[in-house]
């Protein structure tokens, strides 16, 4: 999926030289961004938190933090043009399924289908995405501030391993929920006859989309143990030097 | 320097010693060399070797001549492994032959793709018959064109390029047909005007793009690799050449633009936007070596749209 080994070499001596002209700059909008980005989980951790030990409930916690988590959520999608023009070096297939499915999930699921809004399932993708978010985040602001914590380190290359599948059975169980209330409703759906020749099921496309997750999560989740390896191990993935 | 000369081929990622040939002739071909490692190497045919003369660098031409390269009495070569090769022949063959077959399934209503009571239907319309003709004459133009008109420059390409290609030609030409000869099909909203000025346009494009493929063929001699700035000929269809760099990708968008109007059918439009995108890299990427390679070239034209883009 990913370019090759070599053309990432290359790639990165040629970002290297871009980055000394424009790195202070880049550098100190990028910082901002992730501060600004692990602040926003926080705030979104908290309200979660304070809403379920006020209530004692999960109904209705979701509601109470849609309006954060779609601005928050959303203005990932910058990250996806970071890695594309090459100034955050992780491959921009990777960060764009992933920013893609998180936006589908919200505007597309959670946000259109109010029934499924209280749904256990919701609470648990929530959750994780909030530790995941919260610990990356903080990894990249740490390490633009050259001042990285250890634990920091350990956080973000580790948590994914048990939240990875729980994320993805959240996710999953959500929008076999969604189902039902889709079909009855006909939402997002188009039917012949019509001027542009042309239709449209939401209920087999929320069903493909389900397909995806098959080939497409062990990618990711093989891509981040390869990540880890590397990061935390010192392991040289790459072909051997003389 | 008459002397033969030994040649070594490295594996270009671990270094490895993986041929050794004495006494080469100087005037031996990159070619005659790599035909030479094939028969210690039977796995690797000529077409899928990559020989540089550095690992990174860029690959050799089969047609360099060895004492003509920057290399001393022992030339040290690196391979690289290009992966499985077919020939370009053979994937437009196969990806073009796809979309004609596939459509005309769908337009004889082949059964298990409609509801059983249309097995074999026709469509009412008359513009549905005109649709297949035209996407018919399409494909079969593209297919002798193949056989007869184009020279290529590569023999071969990778072989997993025939899968993704072929996806992409026969799944979207399914999309199409599905709609287009579906029972429930809707004609065009402003009927025998729409459908006989998209008529017009397909048909002069077609006419047009298959000009330019000539213009083109007729730019390089059989057998030579030479490359020469296209010019506009005696047939008006080339007069084009003057705007544009990749005028057949011009023609190419009008034909489809032509199909989508004459139909009337999103997934058409969507087919006709994604093969723009992909037209308007190829041709930015052939203008931009035009310009590399010729200093006279005409300042005026544009990879693509006249002007534009």
């Amino acid at each position: 999926m990913a370019s090759s080994e070599e053309d990432g070499t290359v790639e990165e001596k040629e970002n290297n030289n871009k980055k000394r002209t424009k790195s202070a700059l880049v550098t100190a909008w990028l910082t901002f961004y992730n501060i600004a980005m692990t602040a926003g989980w926080l705030v979104l951790a908290i309200t979660m938190m304070r809403f379920y030990i006020q209530r004692g409930t999960h109904k209705g916690l979701y509601r109470s933090i849609a309006r954060t988590l779609k601005f928050f959520q959303t203005f990932a999608l910058v990250e996806v043009r970071l890695t594309f023009v090459g100034i955050v070096k992780t491959s921009v297939i990777v960060n764009g399924v992933q920013v893609c499915s998180r936006i589908f999930m919200v505007w597309f699921v959670t946000n259109s289908i109010r029934q499924i809004q209280n749904e256990e399932s919701v609470i648990l993708f929530l959750v994780v995405w909030t530790v995941m978010e919260i610990s990356r985040y903080s990894y990249y602001t740490f390490s633009l501030l050259h001042h990285l914590p250890y634990f920091i380190k350990w956080a973000r290359y580790n948590f994914f391993i048990v939240l990875y599948p729980l994320g993805v059975a959240g996710e999953l169980l959500t929008i076999y929920a969604a189902l039902p209330f889709v079909r009855r409703s006909g939402m997002y759906s188009m039917r012949l006859p019509n001027k542009y020749n042309v239709s449209f099921d939401y209920y087999y496309c929320l069903i493909i989309v389900m397909l995806s997750y098959i080939p497409l999560f062990p990618q990711l989740y093989l891509h981040m143990l390869r990540q880890r390896r590397r990061v935390l191990h010192g392991e040289v993935i790459v072909e051997k030097d003389e | 320097d008459k002397h033969p000369k030994w040649v070594e081929i490295l594996d270009a990622k671990t270094k490895d010693k993986l041929c050794f040939l004495d006494k080469v002739e100087p005037n031996a071909t990159i070619g005659e060399i790599k035909s030479m490692f094939h028969k210690s190497h039977p796995q690797w045919y000529p077409a899928r070797q990559s020989i540089r003369l550095d690992p990174k660098g860029k690959s050799l031409k089969d047609e360099d001549v060895l004492q003509h390269l920057p290399v001393g009495t022992t030339a040290t070569f690196y391979f690289r492994d290009l992966g499985a090769q077919i020939s370009w022949v053979t994937v437009f063959l196969t990806e073009y032959t796809g979309p004609l077959v596939i459509y005309l399934m769908f337009y004889f209503r082949v059964p298990f793709i409609y509801a059983s009571k249309y097995d074999f239907t026709t469509s009412k319309h008359w513009v549905v018959h005109l649709a297949c003709m035209c996407h018919s004459f399409h494909y079969v133009k593209r297919l002798l064109e193949t056989l007869f008109v184009h020279r290529f420059s590569h023999g071969t390409m990778p072989l997993r390029n025939i899968f993704k290609n072929c996806t992409y030609y026969w799944g979207f030409a399914a999309w199409m047909a599905y709609y287009i000869n579906h029972p429930l099909y809707t004609p065009p909203i402003y009927g025998e005007q729409q459908i006989r000025l998209a008529l017009i346009i397909f048909l002069f494009c077609q006419i047009g793009n298959f000009s330019i493929h000539i213009a083109l063929r007729n730019l390089r001699p059989p057998g030579s690799k030479t490359r020469k700035i296209p010019y506009p000929t005696k047939n008006p269809f080339t007069w084009i050449f003057l705007l544009v760099s990749c005028p057949n990708y011009t023609y190419e968008l009008g034909s489809w633009l032509g199909f989508t109007l004459m139909t009337q059918c999103l997934p058409v439009a969507f087919f006709t936007l994604v093969g723009f995108v992909q037209m308007t890299v190829w041709a930015k990427g052939k203008h931009r070596s035009y310009l590399k390679e010729f200093r006279d070239y005409p300042p005026l034209r544009s990879p693509i749209l006249p002007f534009i883009l």
